[in-house]
This record gives structure tokens, C-alpha cells and sequence, in this order.
């Protein structure tokens, strides 16, 4: 009689195994490589940029499971050197056909080569380019072109008025609320024997709206040297704490009064937002100015601020350059200034005929904005008109794109 | 010459980065540029830290007003400090396992990190969270009727606040579409009237056409004015000369 010897776990193993060797069968093979490497110049830049693209390895398809491709492997060499050997230069993401490499030598061919990885680290074979090359100095960026065009209409036109101004030529600027209460807000802190605060926002001097809040407090100062009141700027910039302070003595030297500037009432916070609020609004309640100016760069901080100076009786001029934050002024201060009248405020502030000239210039840099906006509708109408490939709807794509678009206004 | 010389290094710097805006082989040049702000923002710390120590501590030496505050700022400013260059807590970095302050002061689990996180952090939070009772305050005043203008801010700020709310699109999408199925035969025929796309259409048309209007003005005084500066038209920021 023959016994039969059975395991009563045999089965259990032998499907476990099957599972190993199917599960391990793909992992233990090098994925299949990428094919079609070409190499072009990356456009627009000083010539250390290539573009690698390739097609994607037959083992990366989104619905691959298990993924096989973890990334690809880029590599180049010095084409010209014999002795060079490829050396890695950047990795992509498997589903990516495409590297930019910008930290080429200007004039050096190279070679690239792209190895598809899998998860399990094995590579598959390079694929070499079928050329190489090298990257192409650009002089001008033509994707810039109507951005460069559009502003330099506007510099110039900037420019001829403020030489118009400077002929004598009277111009006729609009009244400012925001600017004309300069004087008022000033003035009235001196009758209550009470200080000025001058905020200049919370980013630093190489921020435009600082620099425009700076102009402002120039003329704040200057009044405030004239009317004899006390001027206190808290900062969160040191950078800014010198350049205002430097303002406000020039100001303080032009009133007539070099022996009422006192250095210390401009002076440094801290660089931290909700730090600088606290600070400032501190401040505020416990000693209550009669006037409160915040010109420049705010952000959260702006509705507590000037929430704070309304609560504590302040006459409060904003001006701001931030739209999420001019709700909040506009709701809580007294005078808002919005956008571009804050940028003026220097020219108008100073009166200088050459300065007012640039605001001219400004005027006829919207001229400029509006003819496009409206040139644009008007193509724009007419192009649901007609059929959706025609040279009507070339120019608005054009016009969108380029003009209006990344490469001109929106750049 | 006080003001000539600043004038000068405004105006090549200026003009350098706006070069490099256009001509690519210039773009190096104005990432340079550009570290040298980054210099003298760094040696401004030295500074705004001395002054911060100087105005608190006559401050206290004078007990003037408020002067307790500013005794915390000195201590709170000191054990920062301390803490910070001190690299209490640092592990030494894997390159340097030898040297006690090779690892980075902001390492996860330092001195200065748990104060970040556990004392920074709140504090900053809870000026952040101020701001919900500010809008409420700000939002009560200047939704006052008081003219036609501030009757037609009220009602369309109503709309939109309801209709970013889920109550918004609950009591308007069902009752239209019954009335559009009714009425026309269509359940989408009023779907215009839903309070989330009249408040779509409110942001996307009114509110964006309003911002665009802004942000033309914005970008064009940021043109005329850094000209100015650029070309010394402007020197109110300068200083004097003397």
C-alpha cells in the first residue's frame, strides 16, 4: 500500500509563491527606455538653456499597475571633450517628457541621454540624443516685447510731460481728498495737543508703496515741524527706519525747525507682522494720537490698525497699492487713498509743476490701456461674428495672448 | 553729494534690473543687483536690534509711560537672541558631527523652534483671530443705509454673503428649479437666479472689472513714480543735503 504524503499547508504555500514570482516579475526587470531624445535651445535667455525632451518609456502609462516607471534620469557630456563621461544634470517625474537645463556654458555642445528608472531602482538602457547641442544667445527677449513696448509709451510719455510741465505749460490736476486733509489731520492733532502717527506699511524700502509712503511722510513731517505737533513713526523695517528718518530731518530742516527733530520718535519695531500690529496698536490706546496715517504696503494687519484708530477717535488718511486691503481702509479710515493716488501723492503733495507733468503722463498711459480694451471688445464682437478659424479671431487670440497677455500687460 | 551718490547707485541699480527684464544676457547681472539688497537688509538687522535696545531701555530708564512693556520687549529680545545664536537644543549637522553649532538653529525640536511654536505662534494667532471682531465692527459701520450708494454696498454685500453659504444655495436652488419645471418646462430656465451665480456673475464681472480698474491705476503710478526716482525727478526719500 502506497501512503501518501501530504502536506495540509501545500496549497496555501504554492499559491503564495505564484503571488511572489507574479508580483516579482515586473519589479525584476529594468523598465523599458524612452525613445526620441532631442535637445533644442531654451528660447529667450543668455544661452546657457537647453530644452531635453523626449517620448515616454512604454512602461509609463497612467493606468500601469504596478507602476514599473518611478522617474527618469537625465544625463549630458561635454560633446567635444573625449574623455568626458555623462554625468547626471536633472531628474522628471514619470509622466514628464521634458527637462530644462539652464546651467549650460554658453557655446559648449552637449550631449544628453535619458534612462528611464524604475521603482526598484534598476535603469533601463540610455536613450542618447540623436545630436548635440548647444545653447543660442539671445539678445532681446521677444516674449517681452509688448511689455517692453507698452512701457516704454508710457516712460516716454512720462517724460515729455514732465518736460512740458518744466516749459511752464499750466496743467490741470484734479483735487485729492485723501491729500488735501494732509493739513487738516496734521492740524487738528496740534489743537488737541496730541501726536501724529505715520505708519509707512510693512515691507521694505525696495517696495514702491514704501517708498511712495515715504514722499507722504515728508510733507507730514514738514507740517509737523511747522505746527509744532509730535510726530511718531513706529516701523517694521529697519531699512525703512533710516531712510524715514533721514526724510524727516530734511523736513524738519526745511520748516525751520532742525531743533525740534528728535531722532527717537522714528524707530524700529520689529519685522514680524502680528509683532508690529500688536506693538502699534498698543501704542495707539495708550496714547491715543489725534492723527493716524498709514501709507504703504499693509496686509492682514490693515483692518486692525485702522480699526483701532477709529475705536480710539483719530482722524485716519490710508493710502494703498494692496486692493484686498483698500475694503478695509475705505470702511474704517477717514480718507482713502486708491492705487494710483497714492502714487501721486508726492507730485501732488509737492506741487513741483514737473512732477505734476508725470501724472499727465500717467493719464495718457490709461489712454493707452482703454484704446486696447476697447479695441480688444470691439475685435473681440466682431470675431463671434465670424468663422472661429478666420484672421479676426488670429488677432484677438493675438492680442489676448501677447498684447494683453503673459507678454505684455499682464506680465 | 549726500544725496548725488545715493541718487546714482538708485538710478544704475534701477536701470540694471530693467535691463535684465529685456536683454537675457543681462539677467545675471540683475540677480546681483538684487543680492546687494539682500546685504544691506542683513546689516539693517544689527541695527534695528541696537535701536530697539536703545528706545526700550531709555524708555525704562526714564519710566516713562508704559515702560513695563518694554522691559518684557528687552527680555523676551534677549532670550530670543540668546537662545537663537546660542543654538540651545541644535544637534550638530550630519557634515559636521564634531562641531557642537554645525546644525541650523531653526532645526526641528531646537531651543528656538519650541519657542516659535509654542509661544511665537500662539501669540501671532491670536492677533490674527482679532481680525474676525474688527470686520464685524468695520462691516456694521459701513453697511449703514445712510444713501443710495451705501443701500446698494449693503444689498450686494447681503448677496454675496449668503450666497457663499450653503443656506444660499438651499433656499434658491430647489424653489427654482420648481418654478423654471412649471413654469417652462425646463428646471435649469431660472437657474440664472440661483444666489450662487448671481454672486458668480457679481465677482467675475462687477468685482473683477472694479479690480482690473485698480490694478491699471496701481501699475501705471508704479511706472511714473519709480521713473521719477530713477531719474532724480523725486527726491523727497533722500533726505537732505546737508
Amino acid at each position: 500500500m502506497i501512503r501518501s504524503i501530504s502536506n495540509p499547508h501545500m496549497p496555501r504555500l504554492t499559491l503564495l509563491a505564484i503571488m511572489l514570482l507574479t508580483a516579482a516579475g515586473p519589479l525584476a526587470a529594468a523598465p523599458r527606455p524612452p525613445s526620441q531624445v532631442t535637445v533644442t535651445d531654451l528660447p529667450n535667455d543668455d544661452g546657457t538653456g537647453l530644452v531635453i525632451r523626449w517620448n515616454l518609456s512604454p512602461d509609463d502609462t497612467p493606468d500601469a499597475k504596478p507602476r514599473i516607471i518611478g522617474q527618469y534620469n537625465i544625463e549630458r557630456k561635454d560633446n567635444d571633450d573625449a574623455n568626458a563621461e555623462f554625468e547626471l544634470i536633472g531628474e522628471a517625474n514619470l509622466g514628464e517628457a521634458s527637462l530644462e537645463d539652464k546651467e549650460c556654458e554658453r557655446g559648449v555642445e552637449y550631449l544628453y541621454r535619458v534612462i528611464a528608472v524604475g521603482l526598484d531602482k534598476s535603469q533601463s538602457e540610455p536613450t542618447v540624443a540623436g545630436k548635440a547641442a548647444a545653447g543660442q544667445l539671445q539678445w532681446i527677449d521677444g516674449s517681452r516685447l509688448w511689455f517692453g513696448v507698452i512701457g516704454l509709451v508710457v516712460c516716454g510719455a512720462v517724460v515729455v510731460f514732465i518736460q512740458i510741465a518744466k516749459s511752464g505749460r499750466e496743467l490741470k490736476i484734479r483735487k485729492i481728498a485723501g491729500l488735501e486733509a494732509v493739513d487738516e489731520a496734521v492740524g487738528r492733532a496740534t489743537e488737541m495737543g496730541r501726536s501724529v502717527l505715520f505708519i509707512p506699511g510693512i515691507l521694505d524700502i525696495n517696495d514702491m508703496q514704501t517708498v511712495s509712503g515715504i514722499t507722504v511722510l515728508s510733507r507730514v513731517a514738514g507740517l509737523a515741524a511747522e505746527y509744532g505737533a509730535q510726530l511718531d513713526v513706529p516701523t517694521s523695517r529697519s531699512l525703512v527706519m533710516t531712510t524715514a528718518r533721514e526724510t524727516v530731518q530734511a523736513a524738519y530742516l526745511q520748516a525751520g525747525r532742525p531743533d525740534a527733530y528728535n531722532e527717537d520718535s522714528i524707530y524700529y519695531l520689529t519685522d514680524e507682522q502680528f509683532g508690529y500690529v500688536a506693538a502699534v496698536t498698543g501704542t495707539m490706546v495708550r496714547e491715543k494720537p489725534a492723527a493716524c496715517f498709514y501709507m504703504g504696503a499693509f496686509f492682514a494687519e490693515s483692518l486692525i490698525l485702522a480699526e483701532t484708530g477709529n475705536s480710539i477717535g483719530a482722524i485716519q488718511v490710508a493710502g494703498t497699492a494692496m486692493p484686498s486691503q483698500l475694503p478695509f481702509f475705505v470702511a474704517a479710515c477717514d480718507y482713502t487713498l486708491i492705487g494710483e493716488e497714492f502714487f501721486a501723492a508726492s507730485a501732488y503733495l509737492s506741487g513741483e509743476k514737473h512732477q505734476l507733468g508725470s501724472l499727465k503722463g500717467q493719464d495718457l498711459g490709461k489712454l493707452v490701456a482703454v484704446g486696447l480694451m476697447v479695441i480688444g471688445c470691439l475685435l473681440a464682437t466682431l470675431a463671434g461674428f465670424s468663422e472661429p478659424d478666420g484672421a479676426l479671431s488670429s488677432v484677438v487670440s493675438y492680442l489676448k495672448d501677447h498684447v494683453l497677455g503673459d507678454g505684455g500687460l499682464l506680465l | 553729494m549726500k544725496r548725488t551718490i545715493p541718487l546714482l547707485i538708485a538710478a544704475a541699480t534701477g536701470f540694471m534690473l530693467i535691463l535684465s527684464e529685456f536683454i537675457p544676457l543681462t539677467q545675471s547681472w540683475g540677480r546681483k543687483v538684487m543680492i546687494w539688497f539682500d546685504i544691506l537688509a542683513a546689516f539693517a538687522f544689527v541695527l534695528g536690534g541696537a535701536n530697539l535696545l536703545k528706545i526700550h531701555l531709555q524708555k525704562i530708564s526714564n519710566r516713562r509711560v508704559g515702560w513695563g512693556y518694554s522691559v518684557i520687549t528687552v527680555v523676551a529680545f534677549t532670550i530670543t537672541m540668546v537662545i537663537g545664536l546660542g543654538k540651545f537644543g541644535v544637534t550638530p549637522s550630519e557634515a559636521f558631527p564634531d562641531f557642537a553649532w554645525s546644525g541650523d538653529y531653526l532645526q526641528e525640536g531646537s531651543g528656538f523652534d519650541w519657542m516659535y511654536q509654542h509661544i511665537y505662534l500662539p501669540l501671532a494667532s491670536t492677533m490674527f483671530a482679532l481680525l474676525a471682531f474688527y470686520i464685524a465692527s468695520a462691516a456694521f459701520r459701513a453697511f449703514r443705509a445712510k444713501n443710495t450708494e451705501a443701500i446698494i454696498l449693503l444689498t450686494t454685500a447681503f448677496i454675496v454673503l449668503l450666497g457663499r453659504t450653503y443656506a444660499g444655495i438651499w433656499l434658491t436652488a430647489e424653489p427654482l428649479a420648481w418654478l423654471g419645471q412649471n413654469l417652462f418646462g425646463d428646471a435649469q430656465a431660472l437657474a440664472m437666479f440661483r444666489l450662487d451665480v448671481i454672486v458668480d456673475n457679481i465677482m467675475s464681472i462687477f468685482n473683477m472689472a472694479g479690480n482690473r480698474a485698480i490694478m491699471i491705476g496701481i501699475a501705471l503710478g508704479i511706472v511714473a513714480l519709480s521713473l521719477k526716482v530713477l531719474l532724480g525727478v523725486d527726491r523727497s526719500y533722500l533726505g537732505s543735503e546737508e
